[in-house]
C-alpha cells in the first residue's frame, strides 16, 4: 500500500453554535463572522508543517485539494501548497495535487501549464489529479451551468492530454476552450504526462473513464471503508466488465486515522475533534450536495431509483460517539496494532493500494496531528506497506522522481 | 361553446433535427392559435389552460429535457432556445400566434418576440423572469429548501397547492422528472436569469400583458414595471392574495384578465 498523507486544511476554531447558526459550512457560511485571516495564517503554517513533517518520516506522497468557500477546506488553490511543498520536502515524496477541477478552469491549458511547472519544480514528483468536482465548488461557487460540469471536464482533459502530448502549437476548437495557439511552456518532466488520478463520489461515468484511459480512481468518502463496499464493489465489476486486470493500484481510498499509544488513549485524545469534524465540518444542506443537471440523466436515474431517500441523511444523523464511529468504520482509530490490523482489513475489503490517510481531523490541534503522523509514519506504516507485494502487482501509476520507500522500509 | 363541457386534450410529438429533438405537446380546442410556454413547475393542464382553449387552439409545448421532451443536448444557450422555438412553430405551421408564458416560459415567450417580432401577436406574461435588479434579486431555486421554495412561491403556502408542489419523497420516478425538468431548465438560467433580454426586449411589437401576485416571494412584483416600462405597449395586471403561479392560486382573477385582454 501506498500512505499519502491526505490534508483537507479545515478551519480548526469554529464557534461551539456553528451548525446551529448557519446553514452550510460549504458556500454560504459568512467570511467576515467566521473566517479569520489571522488564524488561517497560522492554519496554513501548521498545514504545511504537517505535510513536511509527513514528508520527512518517510510517507509515500503527501496530498493536497482543491475547494472553494469551504470551512473544512479552503484551499483554493492547492497547486500554491503544492509549490511551497515541492521546495521543502527533502524526503522526495510524490506530491499528489487530488486535484485540479478542471471545469472551473477556461481555458483548460491553464491546468496543463500548472501541473507541469509543479512537475517541473519537483523534479517529477507530481500526480495529476483531475476530479469532477463538487456541485457546491462547480455550480454553486463558481457558477457552471450543472448540465455542463461533465462535458465541461471531458473537454478540458482532453484538452489538457493533447497539450501534454502533442507537439506544440496546435489548434484545438472546442465547445468551452476554443484556443488557435495551445504551446505550454513547459511541458511536464514525467512522459508522457504525469500518472493521472481521478477522484469521485462514485459516478459509473467516472469509473468507465479510468477503465478506458488507464487512470487511477480514488473514493474520496468520508463515511469510512463498511460504507464504501457495494461502491468500491461496483468500480471493480467495472473494471472487469471492460477488461482490465485487478491490480490495486488502480484504486485510492481516503479514510480518517487516529493513533495512539492504546484504544483508550486514543478515544481520549482524538474524540472531540472527530466529533468536531462529522458535526461541523460536514454540516451541508442536501440542495448544496447536487444542483439538478450536476449528474447526467443516466447517473441521476441510478442514484435516485439504487439509493434509498434518506440514506445520507440517516447517516449523518447517527451518533457520533467513539464507538459508533469506529464500528461503522468513519474513523479507523486506535493502538498501532489495532489501527494496521483495520486497514489492512480494508484495504483487502476494497482492495484499493492507494491509502489517502486522513490524519488531521476537524479541530486537531498542531501537536496532537504531527503525533498521529509519527505514530503512524513509524509504527502503523511498516505494517502495512508490504500488503500487494507478494501478489506481484507493480504500481504503474506512481510518479518517477518520488522515491520508491516500498523496497527500503517494507 | 358550452363552458361547462372541457375540450378534449390532444397529444402529439414533434420531431425536429433528423429526430434529435423530440417534443412533446398538449394540443386542445378550436380558434386562432395560441401558444402556452411553462415554467419550471413543467407543463400541466390546468383550468386556466382549459379556460384558454374554450377560444383559442391551444398548443402546450414541454420544454426540451422536461416530461416527455427530448434534445437538451442540442440546445447550448438561449439563443438556440429561440431558433428552436422558430423551428417548432413551423413544424406545426403556424406563422403567427398569441404567445402565453409563465416564469421561466414568460421569458422564452418574450425572447422569441423580440426575436421574431412578426411571429407574436400578442403577448401575455405571467410573472416571467428574464430581467435582473441587484436591489431585488431572484431568489436561488436550487439553493434552497423544498418547504422555503413553497413559502417563496405560494401566497398561502399551506394551502391545498403547497402539497403538488413538492414531489415525494418515497416516488423516485417523480423524483427523478422533477430533478430532469429543473436541470433542463437551469440549464438556460443558471446562475441568475439575466441571459441579456435587457437589450433585446425594445424589439417587442405585439401589445403585452403582465400578471403578477402581489405577494410573489420568487419574482417581486417591482419586476412588472421593470418589464412594462421596456415594452411598447403593457398592460400590468396585479392580483391580490397570489405568489408566483397566479393562474394556479388565482385562476378566476387569471382568466378573467388574460380572455379580455387576448380578445
Amino acid at each position: 500500500v501506498k500512505a499519502i498523507f491526505f490534508h483537507l486544511m479545515p478551519y480548526r476554531d469554529l464557534p461551539a453554535d456553528f451548525e446551529q447558526k448557519y446553514e452550510s459550512i460549504w458556500v454560504t457560511p459568512p467570511n467576515d463572522e467566521l473566517c479569520d485571516p489571522e488564524r488561517v495564517e497560522q492554519y496554513y503554517k501548521w498545514n504545511l508543517d504537517e505535510l513536511e513533517l509527513a514528508d520527512r518520516l518517510g510517507f509515500d506522497g503527501i496530498g493536497v485539494n482543491e475547494h472553494h468557500q469551504n470551512g473544512y477546506g479552503f484551499m483554493a488553490s492547492p497547486n500554491i501548497m503544492a509549490a511551497a511543498l515541492a521546495r521543502r520536502t527533502p524526503g522526495n515524496s510524490a506530491i499528489c495535487v487530488l486535484g485540479n477541477t478542471l471545469a472551473l478552469y477556461s481555458p483548460a491549458t491553464r491546468v496543463a501549464e500548472e501541473f507541469a511547472m509543479l512537475d517541473v519544480l519537483s523534479d517529477g514528483r507530481l500526480i495529476a489529479g483531475f476530479p469532477v468536482g463538487t456541485s457546491m465548488d462547480v455550480n454553486f461557487c463558481y457558477g457552471v451551468t450543472p448540465t455542463e460540469t461533465r462535458p465541461r471536464f471531458r473537454e478540458a482533459l482532453d484538452l489538457i492530454m493533447q497539450a501534454w502530448s502533442r507537439p506544440g502549437p496546435f489548434t484545438f476548437n472546442g465547445r468551452y476552450n476554443q484556443l488557435r495557439y495551445v504551446n505550454p511552456w513547459p511541458k511536464p518532466l514525467q512522459k508522457p504526462h504525469p500518472p493521472i488520478w481521478l477522484a469521485g463520489g462514485g459516478s459509473v461515468e467516472t469509473w468507465e473513464l479510468a477503465a478506458t484511459e488507464d487512470f487511477t480512481y480514488s473514493y474520496l468518502s468520508f463515511f469510512g471503508y463498511q460504507h464504501a463496499k457495494k461502491l468500491m464493489g461496483g468500480f471493480w465489476e467495472t473494471m472487469d466488465r471492460m477488461g482490465i486486470d485487478q491490480n490495486p493500484y488502480r484504486a485510492g481510498f481516503a479514510q480518517q486515522i487516529c493513533v495512539s499509544e492504546t484504544d483508550e488513549r486514543a478515544e481520549q485524545e482524538y474524540l472531540e475533534h472527530v466529533a468536531y469534524f462529522f458535526k461541523k465540518c460536514l454540516h451541508i444542506p442536501p440542495w448544496f450536495f447536487e444542483a439538478p443537471g450536476y449528474r447526467t440523466r443516466r447517473s441521476t436515474e441510478f442514484a435516485i431509483k439504487t439509493i434509498q431517500p434518506g440514506d445520507v441523511a440517516a447517516m449523518a444523523a447517527q451518533d457520533k460517539d467513539w464507538k459508533t464511529l469506529n464500528d461503522n468504520g468513519f474513523i479507523i482509530a486506535g493502538s498501532p496494532a489495532t489501527v494496521a490490523d483495520r486497514l489492512i482489513e480494508a484495504a483487502k475489503t476494497l482492495r484499493f493500494g492507494n491509502l489517502h490517510a486522513l490524519l488531521q481531523i476537524g479541530s486537531m490541534p498542531n501537536d496532537l496531528t504531527e503525533k498521529n503522523i509519527t505514530l503512524f509514519a513509524e509504527e502503523v506504516l511498516p505494517r502495512i506497506r508490504g500488503l500487494w507485494a507478494d501478489d506481484g502487482w507493480k504500481h504503474e501509476w506512481w510518479p518517477i522522481g518520488a522515491r520508491d520507500r516500498s523496497a527500503t522500509n517494507a | 361553446m358550452s363552458t361547462t363541457a372541457m375540450p378534449a386534450v390532444g397529444e402529439r410529438m414533434i420531431e425536429l433535427r433528423d429526430g434529435k429533438i423530440r417534443t412533446h405537446l398538449m394540443v386542445a380546442g378550436q380558434g386562432e392559435p395560441l401558444m402556452f410556454l411553462h415554467g419550471a413547475g413543467g407543463l400541466m393542464w390546468d383550468p386556466f389552460l382549459a379556460a384558454l382553449a374554450e377560444r383559442f387552439t391551444v398548443y402546450a409545448p414541454e420544454h426540451p429535457g422536461t416530461g416527455s421532451s427530448e434534445g437538451l443536448d442540442e440546445l447550448r444557450g438561449i439563443w438556440d432556445l429561440v431558433l428552436y422555438y422558430n423551428d417548432l412553430l413551423d413544424a406545426l405551421g403556424l406563422r403567427t400566434v398569441r404567445m402565453v408564458g409563465h416564469s421561466f416560459g414568460g421569458m422564452v415567450a418574450t425572447e422569441v418576440a423580440a426575436n421574431n417580432p412578426e411571429r407574436v401577436s400578442k403577448l401575455v406574461l405571467i410573472a416571467p423572469i428574464g430581467l435582473w435588479r441587484d436591489d431585488f434579486p431572484i431568489p436561488d431555486i436550487a439553493g434552497i429548501s423544498p418547504q422555503k421554495l413553497v413559502e417563496l412561491l405560494l401566497y398561502d403556502p399551506h394551502g391545498p397547492l403547497a402539497p403538488f408542489l413538492v414531489p415525494p419523497v418515497h416516488d423516485p420516478e417523480a423524483l427523478f422528472q422533477a430533478a430532469m425538468r429543473m436541470a433542463s431548465i437551469l440549464h438556460f438560467i443558471w446562475p441568475i436569469p439575466d441571459k441579456g433580454l435587457d437589450r433585446r426586449i425594445h424589439r417587442v411589437q405585439a401589445p403585452a400583458l403582465i400578471v403578477w401576485g402581489k405577494q410573489d416571494g420568487l419574482v417581486p412584483p417591482i419586476y412588472a414595471e421593470e418589464f412594462a416600462s421596456r415594452l411598447r405597449q403593457a398592460d400590468v395586471t396585479l392580483i391580490d392574495e397570489c405568489g408566483h403561479l397566479p393562474q394556479l392560486e388565482q385562476p378566476d382573477a387569471v382568466r378573467e384578465a388574460v380572455i379580455s385582454f387576448l380578445g
